[in-house]
């Protein structure tokens, strides 16, 4: 169990580590991360270029750093945009009658009957590429495994006895929800947020990667990682560093998902 | 089918925008566009259109592609056994790692196999696909030259592919064995057989693994399917010519009949994959059926 703690603590540290460089990314960034500099390109580790530079003399160093803002700020997105439509659905479908369960459930199962990437690209080559289009996309296509969620954790919840005692003393629905419903499923939705933030993340890496997310020169993971391809023999560098901080982040996120889901539903 | 193809029409249409515009450019005259129009259909009212769609998908009938003029349903049949080969592949090489591993964690609970599992499963489900293609290429083809570093065309080309879109899912098959195995030791059969005397081997491998397998196959089916949708990554990565390129290039060219071809049948795919799972499972275990 200690080992686990030790694993917990590194994480959290890491996601701290990594918000920090998100927000603070100007001040700490040594060089400007589109800045090219032609006469150092495919550089290698040193003192002047920490992690080397890229194919048009760019600061790795930098642009891993400010590529965490894109990272993150499409996980906090998309993760809000499914939390909130997720939220609502699933507590409508829960708490309403059979006809309209069944009509959102209906149309929540079909999202999820499509591969996740499949749905992000198709709705991405429709809306445009881009940052925003991306967050919009991932947002809407992760929303129904909170729908899911909410609604089976409301049903749940709805049948306790304090909720129908408090029915029965003539508490109107909003409150009810509001009171006893949202604070009961609150723990598990939190879990699952930890979870599809890994998720977005690697979403939002693959779409830049395959060109149709953040669009360069902007730093973004994925999309270094598309350039890093095309020059595997002469600059190994450009594909290890942002991959790695690429890989630890979901790591992260997912020994934090898994560390709550222990801590707030102790029966699994 | 019937609920898939409204969803990729309603995804399509109800996306604002104009593919006309898109595909015509900024420069085009009004009638351009509307020639455009004409030729995607968009210029009639939706219903008509919507009818048009779904008689269209019932006989796999996803109209010629822009760019290529060959029919798409053609296009997509001649690239679907690479990335089909290619995500079996997947699904062999996870499984072969997972339910090995999987099972070993659960007999030897806590032991060194145990925590390499844990370790192996953790960092798997962490390193996204399309990266591990690239540290697989660099250490595999370009510091020693034992795999191709571009091309297709044998099997041997498919190899690194199929262990980049392999690892991550047997990271989660291999959690899923582990839990369904430890779950079966502590059912009271399992003590029964053992109080008969039956050996340690016959108890895990012929009573508890018999039933773990259950949920693992199910998990298996469903892993393929998401196959199809990382192969669309993995193949940009190690250039090969399957269906996802295809899908990839229809996006890049703005080929909307090809796009909404390749959506609708992938997602067939990945449907029929799901329900023949569901028969499967319960053709395997008679409870389901009789509940």
């Amino acid at each position: 169990m200690k080992k686990r703690n030790t694993l917990l603590v590194i994480s959290i540290g890491y996601i701290v580590i990594l918000g920090v460089a998100a927000v603070a990314a100007p001040s700490i960034a040594p060089y400007n991360p589109v800045f090219q500099n032609l006469d150092e390109r495919f550089s290698p580790s040193s003192k002047a270029h920490f992690l080397g530079t890229d194919n048009f003399g760019r600061d790795i160093l930098s642009r891993v750093i400010y590529g965490s803002r894109s990272a993150l700020l499409v996980g906090i997105v998309a993760v809000s945009i499914a939390v909130l439509i997720g939220s609502v659905v699933g507590l409508l479908a829960g708490m309403a009658g059979r006809f309209i369960d069944n009509f959102l459930m209906l149309l929540m199962d079909s999202l999820l009957s499509f591969p996740t990437i499949l749905l992000a690209i198709t709705v991405v080559s429709f809306l445009g590429y881009g940052l925003l289009q991306v967050m919009l996309a991932i947002g809407v296509i992760f929303s129904p495994v909170f729908a899911r969620l909410v609604r089976a954790e409301t049903l749940a919840i709805k049948t306790e006895s304090y909720v129908e005692a408090s029915r029965a003393l003539g508490t109107p629905m909003i409150k009810t929800v509001y009171k006893h419903i949202i604070p009961n499923l609150l723990g598990k939705v939190i879990v699952q947020c930890s979870i599809t933030f890994a998720l977005t993340v690697v979403i939002e890496a693959s779409l830049s990667y395959l060109g149709l997310g953040t669009q360069p020169p902007d730093p973004s993971w994925g999309l270094m990682l598309k350039d890093a391809r095309n020059y595997l023999v002469l600059a190994p560098w450009m594909a290890i560093y942002p991959g790695t901080v690429l890989a630890l982040t979901v790591l992260s996120f997912n020994v934090l998902g898994d560390a709550l889901s222990e801590k707030l539903n102790p029966k699994l | 089918m019937l609920i898939i193809s409204t969803i990729v029409f309603l995804v399509i249409r109800v996306i604002p925008g104009d593919p006309a515009l898109v595909i015509a450019g900024i420069d085009a005259s009004e009638s351009d566009i509307k020639a455009i129009r004409a030729k995607l259909g968009t210029d009639k009212p939706i219903l008509t259109q919507y009818v048009d769609w779904i008689w269209k998908v019932m006989r796999f009938d996803f109209d010629t592609s822009m760019i290529s003029g060959q029919p798409v349903t053609q296009l997509i049949l001649e690239r679907l056994p690479l990335t089909l080969t290619l995500a079996l592949m997947g699904l062999v090489i996870s499984i072969f790692i997972a339910i090995p591993l999987g099972v070993v964690s659960a007999v030897k609970r806590w032991s060194a196999w145990d925590y390499l599992g844990m370790i192996f499963s953790q960092i798997g489900m962490a390193i996204p696909s399309f990266w591990l293609g690239i540290i697989l290429l660099l250490l595999l083809s370009v510091k020693i030259k034992l795999f191709p570093l571009f091309g297709g065309g044998t099997l041997k080309h498919l190899v690194l592919p199929a262990i980049s879109l392999g690892i991550a899912r047997a990271a989660v098959l291999l959690r899923l064995t582990r839990a369904a195995m430890i779950e079966e030791l502590s059912k009271e059969y399992v003590v029964a057989a053992r109080s008969k005397g039956l050996t340690e081997r016959m108890v895990n491998y012929k009573h508890a693994l018999k039933n773990a397998l259950l949920p693992v196959i199910t998990i298996a089916g469903i892993q393929l399917g998401y196959m199809l949708g990382g192969a669309i990554i993995i193949e940009q990565v190690f250039s090969l010519p399957g269906l996802g390129r295809l899908f990839l290039f229809g996006v890049y060219q703005r080929d909307f009949p090809l796009i909404q071809g390749g959506v609708v049948f992938v997602a067939f795919i990945f449907s029929f994959i799901n329900f023949t799972v569901d028969i499967l499972y319960s053709v395997l275990n008679p409870r389901i059926r009789i509940s």
